[in-house]
């Protein structure tokens, strides 16, 4: 690793005074699991780390106006195991608990795995298929970002030098909604996934045709990525086998993955398309439930 | 300067900041339990608590440390008495080779903390993050569940 500055500013603005000094040449620092792991590998060699462990303000989940907000240094972890998140939106709490190991979701946080950018984690699909909100904060400003925005490509986002990530919104479900998550990982169950997906569904009151959908994909393109032609074949339409073929087709064309040792570009394509099936199946069913009891 | 408790010691040290506390712990404060195996949070060799929370100490700062609380293997055992967590590993075969032991006793430890009576999908569940190369994970799950068990009196 090599030698940087160390600075575990106090508050938000000693932290933004601090990313202004710096601009570019600092990175922030919280659980370290990303950043920590690149910077022992020599991919990045920050002149400045700034530990956000002393910065107030960057805790807790609350729920707000139809929606759950998390700040951006609440845990892996404890994203997992909140009542509120189990509650309100059990499918993150799931995707949460999916992701590498227990000791790996105490270090990583919400906000940090955001900003990491990696596309092959597993909470941004699932963030995106909800139509989640990052909150970014600078000095003297803030602005909210569609996620779908904030990324831009392979970690890269759309945080400007001197910017923070300070939290994220997350919409809950309309009603006659569902969600599903499912992540396909051959190997071992800590490990990155060969292909993640998440499916939102919203179906009409009759409870049978299509009105919105969200489905998003990771490990299969530089960023995370939505299945938006997808989606647009779900309108107004009820699922049934042809409905489910047509998807899994717009799917193989909206996906781009790389070939690695978790399976050929082709392999990946293929589980993309199942899996997005599965997942839908399931959403739409759990939508169907919730139309059904007039939730 | 970093200031820091190890198993109810207080430290100071003098060391560059890219430091992980892996190496402060080995290097500097000779408490050369915790292993370092994959150097990237994936095996588990390095398991520590900090604050009581297990984390991977190969992918943490030392600074991180900084005022806070450390638990490291060394820490277990009360004067001559093993923790149960160490007692029932040598009872019931949970080490081979022993270098992952250390980062397994303390995620049990860490587990039995949390959970006090967990079911085997809970313990394979925390243990998931702890690699054996020789492959003993079932005497390691046994180990644990024995180590859970009410005392008898």
């Amino acid at each position: 690793m090599n030698a940087f500055d160390y600075r575990a500013p106090r508050g938000l603005d000693e932290t933004f005074a601090i990313l202004q000094e710096y601009g570019d040449d600092a990175s922030v620092v919280a659980g370290g699991t990303a950043l920590v792991t690149m910077m022992k590998q020599g991919l990045v060699r920050p002149r400045c780390v700034v530990s956000l462990r002393d910065v107030d303000g960057l805790d807790g989940i609350e729920a707000t106006n139809g929606a759950l907000r998390l700040g951006a240094r609440v845990t892996h972890r404890e994203a997992e195991v909140s009542s509120l998140v189990m509650e309100r939106l059990p499918v993150l709490a799931e995707t949460f608990r999916r992701v590498g190991t227990i000791r790996i979701r105490h270090m990583a946080t919400i906000g940090g795995a955001l900003a990491h950018a990696d596309p092959n984690q597993d909470p941004p699909v699932t963030l995106l298929a909800l139509g989640a909100t990052v909150e970014i904060r600078r000095a003297g400003s803030r602005r909210a970002l569609p996620l779908e925005a904030f990324f831009r490509d392979y970690y890269e986002t759309a945080l400007e030098p001197g910017e923070l990530v300070t939290g994220i919104t997350v919409p809950l479900l309309a009603p006659a909604s569902g969600a599903a998550f499912l992540k396909f990982l051959p190997r071992t169950a800590d490990d990155y996934a060969t292909v993640a997906v998440a499916v939102t569904v919203t179906l009409e009151p009759d409870g049978e045709h299509g009105r919105e959908a969200r489905i998003a994909l990771g490990s299969v393109g530089t960023t995370p990525l939505r299945g938006r032609a997808a989606e647009a074949l779900l309108s107004g339409e009820r699922l049934d086998e042809n409905l489910l073929r047509a998807v899994e087709e717009a799917i193989k064309a909206a996906v781009d993955p790389l070939s690695d040792h978790r399976g050929s570009a082709a392999y990946k394509r293929e589980m993309a398309a199942v899996m997005v099936g599965r997942a839908l199946t399931q959403a739409w069913e759990a939508a169907r439930r919730a139309a059904r009891e007039g939730r | 300067m970093l200031h820091l408790t190890v198993n109810g010691t207080s430290h100071d040290v003098e060391i560059p900041t890219y430091r992980t506390l892996l190496d402060c712990l080995r290097y500097d404060l000779g408490l050369t339990g915790s292993k370092e195996g994959c150097g990237v949070g994936v095996c588990g060799a390095c398991a520590v608590l900090l604050d009581g929370t297990m984390i991977s100490s190969c992918i943490a700062l030392a600074v991180f440390a900084d005022g806070r609380e450390v638990t490291t293997v060394e820490g277990l055992a009360d004067d001559e008495r093993l923790h149960p967590v160490q007692q029932a590993f040598i009872d019931y075969g949970g080490f081979q080779c022993g270098i992952c032991t250390p980062g397994q006793v303390v995620a049990a430890k860490a587990l039995l903390d949390a959970i006090p009576d967990p079911s085997d999908a809970e313990i394979r569940e925390w243990m998931l993050g702890n690699l054996c190369r020789c492959t003993g994970y079932y005497k390691i799950i046994e180990s644990i569940r024995a180590a859970a068990r009410p005392r008898r009196p």
